[in-house]
């Protein structure tokens, strides 16, 4: 058994799952750093990529085509985030609160919405889903070229997203604002940066992607749509994101770290130990936990997240 | 030009405090037509078998007390936590571990006294539940890990403990199903009232609130607790052991979700299934905050979900919406609870914006 | 005849502005000439920060109207008021501590090139305008490494940088020392020389006689007067602030101090970045006397007060309450030991702004035996407690059960007062006891101590505001760096002596 383990092949597939997995958590993770950089905890994260699930699968199914799903869990994901922006920002409500509140309406809506459309079926609806793209060249590369390279579009879009996305936070005027609203809201205010609607537009954008990721899960990694699809990926990506402190590099590396631990649990299981199968589930969300239980000791939280920034309190 | 701005207002009088969830109940159920109509159900009929099927016949109403009681428990474990700022969203696991540990000893606690069966389920499930709850409280004080994050991974955690579990030791021997054997009967509730489900789990719930209400006003804890909910660092500074306090709830708050967990074995199921709990333990973090945290406010919201849950199988046979129109009510329901909360401290002021002057044009 | 008058570059017309059940400005009128300071005088609350505010497009009035340059506007954030030359400096300053000068200098500003900013040419700008108004920094420098007088400056830079007309700065003495004051004073006046304006806010009397060419009086939200410098002293615009004369020196027994009842030695302590704030401190306080620790904040007085309340554990170190040692980290044992304890975050440290005023009063005793039973809490003695101590502290509050956030400053100074004061304690230590309270509740505090004093306890007054040293202590030792640079009776002290000392100088 252990031979097989050290198998190319093994190793070879185990890299194509991990990335497989990992890409609906770095969508997440990323929309989530977007979110929490400038001050807000999205703790909808989980209802999002659950419409953004159902969203997407529905739409490909009604109209064949898969980008016009994707796109759709996009949208959906940017409106659920732009309320819980009206809650949590223009508001000022907790956010935590806010938050859960919109997971909460938002697993309701996804489910409700798919029995309509469907009804309770014998034999669940599926879609045709997304087929994986080879890099010419790259994915010629012995061990790593398959699994690493031939991959669908979407973990391509998710790769570029993270210096694209490095780049805006650190190199440029909007990432110097978004970050200095997230640690010094008052700062930004009495220079003149709009932090309302600097915190709502990064919140919209980090919906939009974790609607995608969402949508990745019904449209790529599997072909159907179940009420556990997203099954606490949002969850594990909040994680995620303070195992990376907060940057884009290290969020991501934290979600194929994860990608790697689902893949691998697979993996195990089909080889047959002697162990239930329901151990192997539990072990990536008890890594997860133990990832946490290190990090947090040092973690360099951006200073005004979860605090509501009010302009008109006591005068004087 | 009109710019609308937020304001701290005058605090509300007393009887705010009751108005106020009313009014964001009758707001949700208003605002609960949208999906309604979505799903081409007809208005009223809609209403009506809602309720009906809630409160409309004897065996209804009594259903609904019998859906409330694992709701009382997760509300009032999640408005306890939450008052002292320990974000409990792991209420699920909790109940589960509450209802792992009830069924172990349901099981297999031949060797104990029939009268003592049933008390040392409920303690057990009590317990169990508090050390699960007390895991992520350890994080949190020694470690300063995130609660919101800990308790949610744990409950995947606790699901997948349950799997491996009803797939082994604890399956029902010749069953290829995710099940448990019965508990022996020493160990169910028992029913009060014949041609029913009605259980001493809504009295033992209406016991627990009125205990949480005397915690929280009456004692030294229920201070504790409050101060460290309230500011944590000024707290620390008078002199409260806050380690202590967040442990002390946390247990308190995982031992009332196992206690939903053991109800809902002991009433109802009478053995262990994956499906025991749906989403119990999420519901009481709305029910919890339209309660806005008092063990009252959680009682009444209990019993008003109750009713929507109830009452949408119901309405679901008769009008053809989809059950979970349960759970869109229940979502709405915070987020409307929300933004009244909101206007108890907060108004809204509207501001009109003069136009510019033409530069030059100076007044008088 | 020529019209000389000069006008305003800024004007202010009958403004309006109330919070809630306060009016913070009523039909105000505010001028400013160009290549003019101004200073706005008032005791804390009069209504300087709302106005300014107002100015600066952060607040918007309820009625009246701006003119700047001879045009009316509507300013509507700070944005508006940036792009027309208005620069505001608040109190609490407004950088992030782990960015660096520059990218706090440069953000919302235009210095990119294409998408990215640019960094290149921004710090030339920047250095240049170092160059020009004397206000050296180290543009990558993190901000948390500065002291405060350099962050001060950085706020400085922001405002130059932007193009600034009107420099509007909130009590920018209160953290300085009196080297600092200076250099302040003579980018100030590189300022104006420019033909820009400053707007000074502050209630310190002998600074504003010093620096401004006008003075401007709030009282109450209401201008109550307009002097040019030349044409008033300090004794009228203190009549001015406050309505009536200031009361004289107050009036302090000699008392010959007792037996130590705090006793330091060899106190190492680490802030938060992992430096020492603290490098192997003495210090001792005895029965019946007022000792005042003065320093520019930031040279260790928060980790020492910190240390004293229980709630930072020192790199080592011993302390002793009148004897007893002291546990580290143990707020209960503090308490427990006779320590009565004000911290100068009163609202993030010593009270629970959600709870009544009775839940606050009890916190350090609800535990004992006169206010539970086995763990059940006895509301017969606690309401008689806290009724006693509303009375005898006259706090303002319309009931027990009134959430304490309703409560203005001083009351909520005067909770934690009665909170602390009440069990009789051995030793009093006050951080900053009267930051940002009016004269009347500073009068309150400075009496309460002296009464303490008077019965035989010892008190430490941590304070960054000399008057209030001068006036209180018997002793005074400077803290710098972590290190006490001098300590002095009161009656061989000096304030040109302590000030020195303040920066770091020996003799």
């Amino acid at each position: 058994m252990i031979r097989e383990i050290f198998n190319v092949s093994f190793f070879a597939g185990l890299i194509g799952a991990t990335m497989r997995m990992a890409t609906p958590i770095m969508f997440a993770t990323l929309g989530e750093i977007l979110s929490e950089r400038a001050g807000v905890l999205n703790l909808g994260i989980e209802g999002i990529m659950l419409m953004g699930a159902m969203t997407g699968f529905l739409v490909t199914l009604s109209s064949g085509f898969l980008w016009l799903g994707v796109l759709a869990a996009a949208l959906v994901g940017m409106a659920l985030a732009l309320l819980m922006a009206f809650l949590a920002v223009y508001l000022g409500l907790s956010q935590h609160v806010s938050g859960l509140g919109i997971t909460l309406f938002s697993t309701g809506l996804a489910m409700f919405v798919y029995r309509l459309h469907f009804g309770s079926p014998l034999v669940p609806p599926t879609v045709d889903p997304f087929p994986k793209v080879a890099i010419p060249l790259l994915s010629k590369i012995p061990l790593i070229g398959p699994g690493l390279f031939n991959q669908y579009l979407l973990t391509y879009v998710a790769w570029l997203l993270v210096p694209v996305l490095s780049l805006l936070l650190y190199k440029t005027q909007a990432g110097l604002k978004i970050r200095t609203v997230g640690e010094n809201p008052f700062a930004a205010d009495t220079v003149g940066v709009n932090v309302y609607r600097t915190r709502t537009l990064c919140l919209v954008a980090g919906g939009a992607l974790m609607g995608i990721g969402g949508s990745f899960l019904t449209l790529a990694h599997q072909n159907m749509f179940l009420i556990e699809v997203v099954g606490g990926r949002g969850w594990v990506s909040i994680a995620m994101v303070i195992f990376g402190n907060w940057d884009p590099l290290k969020g991501v590396l934290g979600a194929i770290i994860f990608g790697f631990l689902d893949g691998l649990q697979l993996r195990l299981q089909g080889l047959g130990f002697k162990v239930p199968f329901h151990i192997f589930l539990m072990i990536p969300y008890l890594m997860t936990i133990v990832v946490l239980v290190g990090v947090s000791r040092r973690a360099t939280v951006p200073a005004s997240l979860l605090k509501p920034y009010r302009r008109e309190e006591k005068g004087g | 030009m009109i710019r609308l701005m937020i304001v701290k207002r005058e605090p509300l009088p007393g009887w705010a405090r009751i108005v106020i969830p009313i009014a964001a109940i009758v707001v949700t159920l208003i605002l609960s037509a949208i999906p309604i109509l979505a799903a081409g159900g007809a208005l009223w009929k809609s209403y009506y078998f809602l309720f009906y099927g809630a409160l409309g016949t004897r065996f209804n109403l009594l259903e609904t007390f019998v859906k409330a009681s694992p709701l009382i428990f997760t509300g009032l474990a999640v408005a306890l936590a939450f008052r002292a700022k320990f974000w409990n969203i792991g209420a699920e696991g909790q109940l589960l571990a509450g209802a792992l540990v009830a069924t172990w000893i349901g099981i297999y606690g031949t060797w104990i006294p029939s009268f003592l069966l049933l008390p040392m389920v409920i303690a057990a499930g009590f317990f169990a539940g508090g050390f699960w709850a007390s895991i992520p409280a350890l994080f949190k004080t020694k470690l300063k890990v995130d609660d919101v994050v800990s308790t949610l991974l744990l409950n995947y955690v606790m699901v997948h403990i349950m799997g491996a579990l009803l797939f082994g030791p604890l399956q029902q021997p010749g069953s290829s199903w995710p099940r448990s054997s019965e508990i022996l009967q020493a160990a169910k509730y028992p029913l009060l009232l014949p041609r029913s489900r009605f259980h001493i789990g809504f009295l033992m719930g209406l016991a627990a609130v009125f205990l949480i209400w005397f915690l929280n006003t009456k004692t030294v804890f229920g201070y504790r607790s409050k101060a460290v909910g309230a500011n944590i660092r000024s707290a620390h500074f008078g002199g409260i052991n806050t380690t202590v306090v967040t442990l002390q709830t946390a247990v308190l708050s995982g031992g009332l979700a196992g206690l939903a967990g053991v109800g809902e074995l002991c009433a109802l199921q009478y053995r262990l299934i994956m499906d025991i709990s749906p989403g119990y333990g999420y519901s009481g973090i709305v029910i919890a905050m339209l309660g806005n945290l008092h063990p009252v406010g959680v009682l009444l919201s209990a019993l008003f979900f109750s009713v929507i849950i109830v009452g949408a199988q119901t309405m679901s046979r008769m009008t053809g919406v989809p059950t979970y129109i349960a759970e869109v009510i229940q979502g709405m329901a915070l987020m409307v609870m929300l933004v009244f909360l909101l206007l108890t401290e907060y108004r809204i002021r509207v501001l009109r914006v003069r136009p510019r002057m033409r530069a030059g044009g100076s007044r008088n | 005849m020529s019209d000389d008058v000069p006008r305003p570059v800024a004007e202010m017309r009958s403004i309006e502005k109330r919070f809630l059940d306060v009016i913070a400005n009523q039909q105000i009128d505010f001028r400013i000439y160009r290549g003019e300071i101004c200073a706005l005088l008032g005791e804390n609350g009069a209504g300087k920060t709302t106005l300014m505010n107002i100015l600066f497009g952060y607040y918007t009035a309820d009625s009246g109207e701006i003119f700047i340059k001879g045009e009316e506007v509507n300013l509507s954030s700070p944005r508006d008021a940036i792009s027309r030359g208005i620069g505001m400096i608040h109190q609490h300053f407004t950088l992030v501590p782990a960015q660096t000068v520059l990218e706090n200098v440069i953000i919302a500003t235009e210095s990119r090139k294409g998408f990215f900013l640019d960094l290149k040419s921004s710090k030339e700008r920047l250095l240049e305008l170092q160059k020009r108004f004397g206000l050296h920094v180290d543009p990558e420098a993190r901000v948390w490494t500065l002291s405060v007088g350099e962050q001060q400056k950085v706020e400085i830079l922001k405002a130059l940088y932007r193009g600034v007309d009107i420099l509007i700065m909130d009590e920018p003495t209160a953290v300085l020392a009196p080297a600092e004051i200076e250099e302040l004073f003579q980018t100030l006046r590189i300022l104006v020389g420019e033909d820009r304006s400053v707007v000074f806010i502050s209630h310190k009397l002998k600074e504003v006689m010093a620096i401004s060419d006008r003075i401007v009086v709030l009282r109450g939200g209401r201008v109550v007067a307009e002097r040019k410098k030349e044409q008033t002293n300090t004794r009228e615009l203190v009549n001015f602030m406050v309505g009536r004369d200031l009361l004289e020196r107050i009036e302090r027994k000699k008392v010959p101090p007792g037996e130590p009842v705090l006793e330091i030695e060899n106190l190492t302590v680490l802030h938060d970045k992992g430096l020492e704030a603290l490098k192997g401190l003495n210090l001792v306080v005895r029965e019946g006397e007022i000792v005042g620790l003065a320093g520019v904040s930031g040279n260790g007085q928060r980790e020492l007060s910190e240390v004293l309340f229980g709630l930072r554990v020192p790199l080592e170190g011993n302390l002793k309450v009148s004897g007893e040692p002291l546990p580290w980290g143990d707020p209960l044992s503090a308490i427990r030991l006779g320590l009565a304890r004000i911290p100068e975050d009163r609202i993030e440290t010593g009270l629970m702004t959600d709870l009544s005023v009775e839940e606050n009063l009890i916190l350090e005793r609800h535990g004992s035996e006169a206010f539970q039973t086995r763990g059940i809490l006895n509301f017969r003695q606690i309401h008689q407690f806290s009724d006693r101590l509303i009375e005898g502290y006259r706090i303002l509050t319309s009931s027990r059960d009134a959430a304490v956030k309703s409560l203005s400053g001083g009351n909520l100074q005067k909770v934690i007062l009665a909170r602390e004061l009440d069990g009789r304690p051995k030793l009093v230590i006050a951080a900053q006891p009267t930051r940002g309270l009016d004269v009347g509740a500073m009068e309150y505090i400075h009496r309460r101590l002296l009464e303490e004093k008077a019965r035989r306890a010892g008190v430490l007054m941590i304070s960054e505001d000399l008057d209030e040293i001068f006036a209180l202590s018997d002793r005074i030792i400077v803290l710098y760096e972590g290190r006490i640079m001098g300590e002095v009776p009161l009656e061989e002290a000096g304030r040109e002596q302590i000030g020195l000392w303040m920066t770091g100088m020996h003799k």
